[in-house]
């Protein structure tokens, strides 16, 4: 989908290197530039939780229900091939992970919640609408790759909700918080969209 | 690298530590952007610093082919994370690798352009002398200077890649309380933040602003 531009502003001179992207625009959003790295970029030092003292919950005011990180591994698992997309322009296509369905932890807790909040190691956040992280568009991941999450990557689980901007997919993810109303995590405080949709280039507060 | 003035109609000011979105439109209607910081102090004009990468689309764009009186489209100032008001306090401790000393050079213009009693202390890694950017300016901060490839003759900085022991000697040690702000590469601002938590600052005193490959700039 083309951004409409509503000046005929051109830099004199300016010729850009026409990217293949990977051969299939309709995988890229606007703005985007595929690469074969896999860039870090976070807000402060990594975290390291040691997995004797590592859980996973999920709140609603107090905690409903926790999983140790051997009751994480054995719930149902699977693997999740994926197109990512960070904010900072850069994609990465058919990235493969393995984890559990976002939809597996909510089926075990009753609830109405129509946002959630993931809470992270290091006080990172990012809140979504219930409905982003349902329906088999979201997981809670540990292996990239076929190896374990690196940490600098997330490790030892992230957030993955490849649909939406890459900083939605939470690294160091401990739990959702169920919420009834939208609130604005870490990034969406400091001026990145509440929402982030790639395909509708919606990167900052406004756009 | 080159330095750029920008000259912004109805630009708001900045915050010292934030950056702009510079869109370069070809005349076919293709665009590229990229994200610059902000080099200069809030109140200055704003002045963005670009590195020429090897494989870069933008950067050769703007340190080769741009003129004075060029124009391009800016956004901004973006950023509300990595940035330092004299409000913030400090000590500051500043930890900068290669050609990101930009929002480092903001952060010490404003410092002192609004006469504030903060202290701050500068750690810059560059691979070699002729790397480094706005060396004189500089030498009126205290500065550590740390060349990882080649050093000149008679060169009494570091020549390591920073590790552990090297900031225990430069940063301010944690008991000052101090503010730690770390920008580079992926590789050197993983090893100074998780350098810093060793020595004891808390991890939430350590921002971090980092600049993986991204694909070319």
């Amino acid at each position: 989908m083309k951004k409409e531009t509503d000046t005929s502003f051109v830099s004199r001179g300016f010729r850009g290197r026409r990217r293949d992207a990977a051969g299939d625009p309709a995988r890229v959003p606007p703005g985007q530039s595929v690469t074969r790295d896999f860039p870090v970029l976070s807000a402060g030092p990594t975290p390291h939780t040691p997995l004797d003292r590592w859980t996973f919950s999920i709140e609603i005011g107090g905690t409903l229900r926790t999983w140790t990180w051997e009751e994480f591994r054995a719930l149902p698992s699977e693997p999740v091939t994926a197109d990512i997309h960070c904010v900072t322009r850069w994609s990465k296509l058919g990235t493969a992970w393995e984890g559990v369905s976002v939809d597996t932890l909510l089926a075990e807790v009753d609830h109405d919640a129509s946002y959630v909040l993931a809470f992270c190691d290091g006080g990172y956040t990012t809140n979504l609408p219930l409905e982003d992280v349902t329906g088999g568009k979201a997981w809670v991941v540990y292996t990239f790759e076929g190896e374990p999450l690196d940490p600098e990557h997330g490790g030892p689980a992230r957030l993955l909700v490849p649909h939406l901007y890459f900083w939605k997919s939470a690294k160091w993810v401990r739990g959702l918080r169920l919420l009834d109303e939208d609130e604005p995590g870490f990034w969406e405080t400091y001026g990145y969209h509440m929402y982030g949709d790639p395909w509708r280039e919606q990167r900052y507060s406004g756009d | 690298m080159r330095t750029l003035e920008l000259e912004i109609p109805d630009w708001p000011g900045h915050v010292a530590g934030q950056h702009v979105d510079v869109r370069l439109t070809a005349e076919d209607g293709y665009r590229a952007e990229r994200a610059y910081s902000l080099a200069s102090a809030p109140g200055e004009p704003a002045v963005i610093t670009v590195e020429r990468l090897e494989n870069g689309e933008v950067s050769p764009y703007l340190t080769q082919n741009v003129r004075p009186g060029d124009a391009f489209e800016i956004r901004g100032p973006i950023g509300g994370y990595f940035v330092w008001r004299p409000d913030d306090g400090g000590p500051l401790f500043l930890a900068a690798g290669g050609s990101r000393i930009a929002p480092m050079r903001a952060i010490l213009r404003h410092r002192r352009n609004s006469m504030s009693e903060v202290k701050a202390r500068l750690l810059y890694s560059s691979r070699t002398l002729e790397d480094v950017i706005y060396r004189e300016e500089l030498e009126g901060e205290e500065v550590f200077h740390t060349l990882t490839r080649a050093q000149p003759p008679g060169w009494t900085g570091y020549s390591r890649r920073v590790d552990v022991d090297l900031l225990r000697e430069v940063a301010w040690p944690p008991e000052h309380g101090p503010l730690a702000f770390v920008c580079g590469p992926t590789s050197f601002v993983e090893s100074v933040a998780a350098g810093l938590v060793e020595i004891g600052y808390p991890p939430g005193r350590i921002k971090t602003e980092r600049f993986g490959a991204t694909g070319g700039r």
